[in-house]
């Protein structure tokens, strides 16, 4: 009884190892292969679209609401100790640092890495990837990698993006429509906001969080089950497993960032 | 062609693979002539697109040898197995056309990424190679606007697109109707002689098998259980290959999955 149970915890301990590593086998044989612009650079602009351009809608208008409730729910308690005009440098940095990383990391993870999870999986189940091998095409190089490339890139633009719009959001409720002064909105802000220690932090953390989350998308695709219930399954996983890993990091993250 | 000239494409010795603890071959012997339709036939789940899979060095066997064109495909690293890949194509039972592209572009696909053509010639060649299997007509249809007849002879013509000199067909007629079958029939054989090509055909339907093939193998029981030109299969004597041969429902396969006894489940155990 014992003895199965230390058995079961042991095999499940080994599958995880065992599935890290051929993630990191897949993800190495995407990445590291001769690359050929010339073939390359079109895949990489078509999944730039796919992944980013079209995530753009659900970006902007997620970071436009978040700014406006950080704005309005920060004002109702900053303006009880007559700080109302701190609210500026409040709502730049919970979304440089921390918001506009973790939510869009979260949001490409729902909207992005699902399609990505779901799009490889069904073409493992039709059998695509297997006759690209036939055709003597790697399908980590023709159909993974551009797709990695295109997430890395995609996310720390996405999460400036929102960042930004947020601020804009944040803008909007305090100044137009509580009233606080523009002038200190903007330049205690100005003040309070780091380049290196806010933005830049910010940007790092959605670079890892954009390697994380398309990582897990593309392993999951590549790797899931080729029946309609593991494609599900895989899909599921991604969000779940992808969510979760960028919390987690973003915790970690801030420990070194802004911890000490 | 003379027996006493070996002229081999592909040449399987002493092979051996198991999936978990089922094995599904055991030390079988198989040679594919060159420029011949050889098939293999056998009861479904025996393991032939694995046999497929295996000489196209998708998977790896337990031991021995799958020699093409004078390559042993389970010992090659992968850039030389992508090299030997180059020579040999297989049409999947899918058809497994790459949806986001128009059957142009599938056709185009190994071309574009192989060579360094310019997209005239590439039309030239793709064109051609649409009309031998008749569908030059839907070049700019996409793969779910087709049947699945038409979606076979478009895979087909991807699959024959850098002339390979090998090209498997996993169960090519399997789920089509009468006439898209005969035209599945007739293209094999006739892209076999008109292009050179040595082809594999697994599949388990016998009449269409038997009208093309030159040498038919028979699997079951992980062996060759009957081999020979199809005339030599019908007046083969083994039971099995007979059964196979003529579609009994009950013999040497028997109908039933293995199970306790019948009259004991259903009693409870009373005798």
């Amino acid at each position: 009884m014992i003895l199965n149970m230390f058995q079961s915890v042991g095999e499940a301990v080994f599958d995880r190892f065992a599935g890290v590593g051929r993630a990191s086998i897949m993800l190495f044989g995407a990445l590291f292969g001769i690359p050929n612009f010339r073939k390359g650079f079109p895949l990489f602009v078509k999944q730039v679209y796919v992944v980013g351009v079209q995530s753009l809608t659900i970006i902007m208008v997620s970071g436009l609401f978040i700014g406006m409730v950080l704005a309005l729910q920060g004002y109702t308690v900053l303006v009880d100790y007559g700080a109302e005009d701190s609210l500026g440098p409040m709502v730049g940095l919970s979304l440089l640092r921390e918001l506009g990383p973790v939510v869009t990391g979260l949001l490409f993870a729902g909207r992005a890495g699902s399609a990505l999870t779901a799009e490889i999986g069904l073409m493992k189940s039709t059998e695509q990837l297997s006759s690209m091998e036939m055709m003597a095409i790697d399908p980590l190089r023709r159909v993974v990698a551009p797709r990695f490339w295109a997430g890395l890139f995609c996310m720390p633009l996405l999460a400036i993006i929102f960042s930004t719009i947020g601020i804009f959001g944040g803008h909007l409720v305090g100044v137009e429509w509580l009233g606080i002064d523009a002038g200190n909105f903007w330049s205690i802000m100005q003040s309070k906001v780091d380049l290196v220690d806010d933005v830049f932090n910010g940007v790092i953390k959605s670079i890892v969080f954009a390697i994380v989350v398309t990582w897990i998308a593309l392993y999951k695709g590549y790797n899931a089950i080729p029946t309609a219930d593991g494609i599900s399954k895989a899909t599921t996983d991604t969000v779940v497993q992808a969510s979760l890993a960028v919390l987690g990091l973003d915790f970690v993250l801030t420990v070194f960032m802004f911890g000490g | 062609m003379p027996e006493s000239i070996p002229q081999y494409s592909v040449e399987i010795e002493q092979l051996s693979f198991s999936r978990g603890d089922r094995p599904i071959y055991t030390d079988i012997n198989m040679r594919f002539p060159k420029g011949k339709v050889t098939a293999i036939m056998g009861p479904s789940g025996i393991g032939k697109t694995t046999l497929l899979r295996l000489i196209g060095g998708q998977i790896k066997p337990d031991s021995g040898s799958i020699v093409f064109r004078g390559h042993n495909i389970p010992t090659l690293g992968r850039k030389k197995l992508y090299q030997v890949r180059q020579d040999m194509s297989m049409l999947f039972q899918s058809g497994a056309l790459f949806t986001d592209m128009s059957v142009f572009d599938n056709v185009a696909f190994a071309i574009r990424e192989h060579t360094k053509l310019p997209e005239d010639i590439i039309r030239t060649m793709v064109l051609l190679k649409l009309e031998a299997v008749g569908l030059r007509g839907a070049r700019d249809l996409m793969p779910h606007e087709l049947s699945g007849g038409m979606a076979r002879r478009a895979a087909l013509a991807r699959a024959i697109a850098l002339d390979p000199k090998l090209i498997m067909y996993d169960e090519p007629f399997a789920g089509q109707d009468p006439i898209s079958m005969g035209v599945i029939v007739r293209l094999i054989k006739q892209l076999n002689d008109s292009l050179g090509l040595t082809s594999i055909v697994v599949s388990h339907d016998v009449p269409e098998v038997m009208s093309i093939a030159d040498y038919v193998y028979i699997i079951a029981d992980q062996r060759v259980i009957g081999k020979g030109t199809p005339k030599e299969l019908l007046i083969n004597e083994s039971p099995l290959v007979q059964q196979f041969m003529q579609g009994l429902p009950d013999g040497p396969v028997p109908f039933h999955y293995k199970a306790e006894d019948y009259h004991c489940e259903l009693l409870g155990g009373i005798k």
